[in-house]
């Protein structure tokens, strides 16, 4: 899957700026896992947890199945692949720049050390 | 987060791009690299194959800049603004504008430089580069923007290795 639809997108990004939303997805990427586990050490009740991976499942992050008394939640990794490969392509751009910079840095301080040489 | 070598670049909220990085040279120098213009044009460059057109940087509260390169078909690119807060040689607030080419609106947003030393090794500088976007979604148009261009350059090589295959 490929997020190309805007809407979604944002939904992605909107899941992702929450911490306790970044902490389940965290934890999700063990393996599937029941919903009250999870929201244990977020120190959360039930609902509120459970109104957070609803979040998730919006933007398509979390799937849930509900067995008996179990919602069960597992990690949808495509949304993030997609996230992840935007973000890349923006740190190789600047990456590209830096090691430029990296080039001159080296250059002007061998000038400056060959100044101080020459006093 | 992605790491590679020592750049990180994170979205740590909604509206912001936080790129981080050390250098291996004392503050000082790195912020001329940063605000010379004869120093400042020879590693911020455009895509492959553009030339740079103008690199004005007038670094003080008020004063403006202006980067501009052309492109091999005569597409121009260009990032204008102006300086809010300037503090020598460890930090610089801007407005930031992205000019893609006409009829395109520019894309605005603020850019907070800090260079500071890595504690214990003045010879080392972090730098710190926060972008903050009006909106999510324009934060998220110009991520967006990143990876069509990166797209593009991939495919301009794949053209050039068919070509020459080719013969």
């Amino acid at each position: 899957m490929v997020v190309d639809d805007p809407a979604h997108l944002d939904r992605v990004f909107h899941a992702l700026a929450h911490p306790a939303r970044r902490d389940l997805l965290r934890r999700l990427t063990k393996g599937e896992s029941n919903l009250s586990a999870l929201a244990e050490p977020l120190e959360m009740s039930f609902p509120a947890a459970s109104k957070h991976v609803r979040v998730l499942e919006e933007a398509r992050l979390v799937t849930r199945r509900v067995v008996g008394r179990e919602h069960l939640c597992s990690i949808e990794g495509a949304p993030l692949a997609q996230v992840h490969q935007w973000l890349e392509e923006y740190r190789r751009h600047w990456e590209d720049a830096f090691e430029r910079l990296d080039g001159l840095l080296d250059e002007l301080k061998s000038a400056r050390n060959t100044d101080r040489a020459d006093e | 987060m992605i790491q590679d070598r020592n750049l990180q670049v994170t979205t740590p909220n909604d509206t912001d791009i936080l790129l981080t990085r050390m250098f291996d040279a004392p503050r000082e120098l790195v912020w001329d690299a940063i605000m010379k213009p004869e120093l400042l044009k020879r590693w911020m460059q455009g895509p492959p194959g553009w030339t740079t057109i103008a690199c004005e940087n007038d670094v003080r509260v008020g004063g403006s800049f202006r980067y501009e390169w052309s492109g091999p078909g005569g597409e121009s690119l260009a990032m204008t603004g102006e300086y809010i807060e300037v503090q020598s040689p460890r930090r610089v607030v801007r407005t930031e504008r992205f000019h893609m080419g006409e009829g395109v609106p520019p894309m605005e947003q603020h850019g907070t430089l800090e260079l500071t030393p890595e504690p214990g090794n003045p010879r080392r500088t972090r730098f710190t580069l926060t972008l903050r976007f009006p909106t999510r979604e324009a934060r998220d148009g110009m991520l967006a923007s990143g990876m069509s261009e990166g797209a593009e350059a991939s495919y301009a090589k794949l053209d050039e290795l068919l070509a020459r295959s080719a013969v």
